[in-house]
């Protein structure tokens, strides 16, 4: 049931909808994945952001990058 | 010792006077996976982990303080020049009663502080698995305060926050490495 | 009141943020990679760096670190605000 969005970091899946549920079901519930899960060991020589780009991502690491947005926003 | 930097780590902003958020942001404050909790966490586990990875539980610990400063600055921003009326539609007129507008040390449902949120097992492993855990708790907690939020300048600072927690899950994944593996850095590149 | 704080003061200290912030990421990269020698040299370069940037800063807006030099000869000036959560 886990699907892919657009953004690889964020995955979803559908919960099982009771007719006895009394709210209307929320179509997809949605978790994060960041690239940290993925990378393992940090590689020599990773990719850098300048500094002052590095401070406005919160990390030096290209990589490591991940940016975050409600995904129940419409 | 630590020595005091006359400067925030990150450059905090907030747009909307809206004191609400700083109810939410309580939370990281003095939450069970708020910066206090994890600034005191690491720090005080270092004495007792092997040497190879007191440096990093020393800088991060001491980069969560830099953290709740900044909590401290949205909470302190949003919040200053709120009326009693204000912060009672905000739902902090129960904060309001105790403390006027001063900071304090609970989550955001003002359950006060407690030493039992920290863990100091004594196991390099256990403390660097709860400290792996923890970032990932902090870091789903900003997502829900971000998901709660619609301050875009707040939000930007929080997804600094964020993505902190990300860098330091990493390393502290690879403490674990280092203690298991006992690798030579050397050796593997 | 205070006098607003000039432009150059949040232009200046966001560019020791973003250089700080650099040095403290290498610091962390090192702390699990002891022995990276390339970013050691980048570690070093970006600290003298900062110190220059911090001097300057210094110089014009008093100090921002504990134990740096009081500039100013008539007026402890450490201790006057505007502090960093206020500005």
């Amino acid at each position: 049931m886990t699907k892919k969005t657009d953004e690889y970091s964020t995955k979803s899946y559908v919960p099982y909808h009771s007719p006895f549920d009394p709210c209307p079901p929320l179509q997809r519930k949605y978790y994060s994945t960041p690239p940290n899960l993925y990378i393992g060991f940090q590689p020599r020589n990773l990719q850098q952001f300048s500094p002052i780009e590095a401070l406005k991502k919160g990390t030096l690491w290209t990589p490591f990058y991940d940016y975050y947005e409600n995904p129940y926003k419409k | 010792m630590w020595a005091y930097e006359k400067k925030l780590m990150y450059p905090v902003k907030v747009s909307t006077c809206n004191p609400t958020l700083a109810k939410y942001l309580t939370e990281q404050y003095g939450g069970a996976d708020g910066e206090l909790a994890a600034a005191l966490r690491y720090l005080n586990q270092r004495y007792t982990i092997p040497d190879k990875v007191i440096g990093l539980l020393t800088d991060i610990g001491t980069e969560e303080f830099a953290h709740l400063e900044m909590i401290a600055t949205m909470i302190y921003k949003l919040t200053k020049d709120a009326t009693p009326t204000q912060l009672k539609d905000a739902g902090l007129a129960e904060h309001y009663v105790s403390h006027d507008s001063a900071l304090f040390y609970s989550n955001a449902a003002g359950v006060p502080f407690t030493a039992s949120y920290i863990q100091a097992k004594g196991d390099p492993i256990a403390d660097l698995y709860e400290d792996i855990a923890a970032e990932e708790k902090a870091r789903a907690t900003y997502q829900w305060i971000i998901d709660q939020s619609d301050d875009p300048d707040l939000n930007d600072g929080l997804r600094f926050l964020r993505e902190r927690e990300i860098i330091h899950s990493q390393r502290f994944r690879e403490a674990v490495e280092i203690l298991i593996e006992e690798r030579d850095r050397k050796k593997v590149f | 009141m205070n006098k607003p704080l000039p432009k150059e003061y949040y232009t200046q200290l966001e560019e020791i943020q973003a250089i700080d912030f650099t040095l403290y990421e290498l610091a962390l990269y090192l702390d699990t990679h002891p022995s990276d020698s390339q970013a050691i040299q980048q570690y070093n370069q970006c600290a003298v760096y900062c110190k220059q940037l911090k001097a300057q800063f210094e110089s014009t807006f008093g100090p921002l670190q504990f134990g740096s030099p009081n500039t100013n000869q008539q007026e402890w000036t450490w201790n006057s605000g505007p502090w960093p959560w206020q500005i």
